[in-house]
């Protein structure tokens, strides 16, 4: 999928994400192994978005499968079409039961979820599995036989397995602790807040309007925000509109009235903001 | 087996010391990984392996430098004539203000090298990263660092200027990891790696030991609270789950057969009420023990919406409550101990820690907060300073209260010892031996009320 490394690099910069050594070694390696890759961090970092670019660069499709709190079997790998069953059951009068049911339980009346539309295509895919910490332990157990063997048994048609193994990528937020049995098929990336200068390749890349100095300053402050153990600190993506904002008000260099005005952009608590304007020497708010 | 599958083999084996779980596949994925990156680029390979060896964010501390050691930077000391202290600083401050990591790195190098070597022999017994930061001291250079960016960037008088500090401070102390990591490498090289794997690398926070935890591995592990207590959450709703089914109801089982002809197709099972439990928490926060207190009261609080009231006193060698203390978003982690001490009153004439009036006023005082649906948790080391250890009045509350747990945070083995009165208790309410955070997350999964 991957010749090397920096080939990862250089195509996912292409598509507009910028990745750090270590998630280009691991999505490298990703490819190259055949295995799962669970990617954890803080909200904002960029997780959903490196499966997007993934699947942009390599030309993929993205298939996404979003969990939530009672996501099952049916939202999450096939549903047999019930309405168009009963449809066809009454259509057929005149011919026999066994040839009426060989028909109904066929490819055309099962309704494919992302699991399985994953796994079936011949096209190379990308398969996000998003938040994966949102749903339920029963959930986990089915895509274990997903992630280790890329087969699904439908009962009445037999065994898919796939012909082209998807890339397959989930996400967690750390929310709930996702089972060892897991963890264990899967490569696992940690992506943290980025380091200075990529953040300003990322500002400078998301936000060419802002000035190389104010980029920098932004991206100063922020890192100083993050060391002060905040309730929730600011990510990337609150930098990113962060410099939005200075951007619409027009703001050309960083002092205080502007901070003050719109630490609310990056701090999302209001202890938060105080704090934080304690630390930088605000006046009181 | 070739050297390189040696070396990898030996990482495991390191990282399983220390309490990683990694399993022969994932050693597997490593070689392929190997295979696959090349030797060539360092931090490549670092991250590699970290990809297909690790399962956790929290294990990153103890693989990186577990990593250092296996796969070391390079071999023996640096080249050439070794720095003088004075040139030393002057290169440093230099390297600190331009953030130049490369050349810090080289620069922790030739530190150890020049300053950190003890012993006789031609060469040192060992290096010391603690002898090499005293002498060269790179706090010092936080105003001489300072002044030279200024004058790089010319006067400062932009806003992120007030944040200089605080960032060169972070480059100091980059660079005092640097040296200790290099200054581990070198005594690797001297006494053979899976030995300093196994001692010198600190283990990962929620191993620690509460009662030998530095304020750093502390502070960390009140960064652990949250994500504990989403653990414990979890796994309490799935007991409770498991708990509501419970034994057969005969007379909704006998008014259900009606409609089958008398015949109990389908048993009907009890309906367990939710009853959300009360919790007590009886804390010392006397010296020796605050760290593993604070650390308690944060867990329980974190876990507030599991109970239905709880409450929290704490103790030197008066009691009081501090439940108000330890409210949401009013408790800030880091001065909790500092205000519990302000506000509330623990200590009447002396400082130390007095077991027996503590609980005698408990008793006294507060028996009320004690009921038949109340679980209570007493944490401390039980050493009572040779004072009467009032069993009377721990044999009291655990009459009135549903449980009585006792977590101590020394070692068993120490229990009884000197001015412990810890045997006595355990005789009376059930102890537990809870040294680091892994064992107080098990035993409250375990000892939490359904």
């Amino acid at each position: 999928m991957f010749t090397s490394v920096d080939d990862v690099s250089a195509r996912l910069a292409e598509t507009g994400y910028l990745a750090s050594p270590a998630v280009a070694t691991t999505v490298f390696l990703a490819g190259r192994l055949g295995k799962p890759l669970l990617v954890e961090g803080p909200a904002g970092v960029g997780k959903t978005e490196l499966a997007k670019a993934v699947a942009q660069m390599a030309g993929a499709r993205l298939v996404r499968l979003q969990c939530y709190e009672g996501v099952d079997e049916s939202r999450a790998l096939y549903e047999w079409n019930h309405a168009k069953q009963l449809l066809r059951i009454s259509a057929g009068r005149d011919e026999s039961w066994d040839e009426t049911r060989t028909d109904i339980f066929s490819e055309e009346f099962l309704l494919p979820r992302p699991l399985l539309t994953a796994i079936r295509g011949d096209e190379p895919t990308v398969l996000l599995i998003d938040e994966t910490d949102k749903a339920d332990i029963e959930m986990e157990g089915l895509l274990l036989e997903v992630l280790s063997d890329f087969q699904i048994t439908v009962p009445e048609l037999g065994t898919v397995t796939a012909t082209r193994r998807p890339f397959v990528v989930l996400t967690s937020n750390a929310g709930r602790e996702l089972s060892e049995a897991l963890r264990r098929r899967c490569l696992f990336l940690h992506i943290g807040f980025p380091e200075e200068e990529l953040e300003r390749r990322i500002v400078g890349l998301k936000v060419p309007g802002l000035g190389a100095a104010l980029t920098e300053s932004v991206v100063r402050v922020v890192g100083a925000l993050r060391a002060m153990d905040l309730r929730k600190a600011p990510s990337v993506a609150e930098t990113v509109d962060w410099a939005h904002t200075l951007l619409a008000l027009g703001a050309d260099t960083l002092d205080e009235t502007v901070v003050r005005d719109s630490l609310g952009v990056i701090l999302k608590h209001q202890d938060d903001i105080q704090k934080a304007a304690a630390k930088l020497d605000l006046d009181a708010l | 087996m070739t050297a390189v599958a040696e070396r990898i083999t030996g990482l495991v084996g390191a990282l399983r010391a220390h309490g990683v779980r990694i399993g022969t596949g994932e050693s597997v994925d490593a070689a392929r990984a190997v295979e696959a990156l090349g030797l060539a680029d360092r931090e490549r390979l670092r991250e590699g392996l970290a990809a297909t060896l690790l399962h956790g964010a929290g294990q990153r501390a103890v693989f990186d430098p577990v990593f250092d050691l296996y796969f070391p930077r390079g071999v023996g000391g640096p080249d050439g004539e070794r720095a003088g202290r004075e040139a030393l600083r002057e290169r440093l401050a230099e390297a600190l203000a331009a953030d130049d990591g490369a050349l810090l790195a080289r620069l922790a190098a030739e530190a150890v090298d020049g300053l950190g070597g003890y012993g006789s022999s031609p060469g040192a017994d060992g290096w010391s990263a603690y002898q090499t930061l005293d002498r060269l001291r790179p706090q010092t250079l936080l105003a001489r660092v300072r002044a030279d960016v200024r004058g790089r960037d010319g006067g400062g008088e932009g806003f992120a200027d007030r944040l200089l500090d605080d960032e060169i401070r972070r480059r100091i102390e980059a660079f005092r990891r640097m040296v200790g990591t290099e200054a581990r490498r070198r005594v690797a090289e001297r006494r053979g790696r899976e030995e300093i794997a196994r001692r010198g690398v600190v283990p990962t926070a929620d191993r620690v030991d509460f009662l030998f935890a530095g304020r750093d591995q502390l502070a960390e592990l009140r960064r652990a609270v949250q994500p504990l207590a989403r653990k414990l959450a979890t796994r309490l709703a799935a007991r409770r789950r498991r708990a509501a089914r419970g034994t057969v109801d005969l007379r909704r089982t006998l008014r259900s057969s009606l409609s089958t002809g008398g015949v109990p197709m389908r048993p009907v099972l009890r309906r367990r009420r939710p009853v959300r439990p009360e919790l007590v928490l009886l804390c010392d926060v006397s010296g020796s023990v605050s760290g593993f207190s604070d650390f308690t009261m944060l867990l329980v609080q974190a876990l507030h919406d599991q109970f239905s009231k709880i409450r929290v006193f704490a103790f030197v060698n008066r009691l009081d409550e501090v439940t108000g203390l330890l409210d949401h978003g009013r408790a800030d982690p880091d001065g909790l101990s500092a205000r519990i001490r302000a506000e509330a009153t623990l200590t009447g004439w002396h400082g130390s820690s007095d077991y027996g009036v503590a609980l005698g006023e408990f008793a006294e005082r507060y028996g009320d907060a004690v009921g038949p649906r109340t679980t209570v948790f007493v944490l401390g080391d039980a050493r009572t300073n040779m004072s009467d250890p009032n069993l009377a009045a721990v044999r009291e509350v655990a009459r009135r209260a549903r449980r009585v747990y006792w977590l101590n945070p020394e070692p068993r083995g120490q229990w009884g010892t000197g001015d412990s009165a810890a045997p006595d208790y355990a005789g009376l309410v059930e102890m537990h031996e809870c040294r680091t955070a892994r064992q107080l997350g098990a035993l409250i999964a375990r000892l939490l009320p359904v």
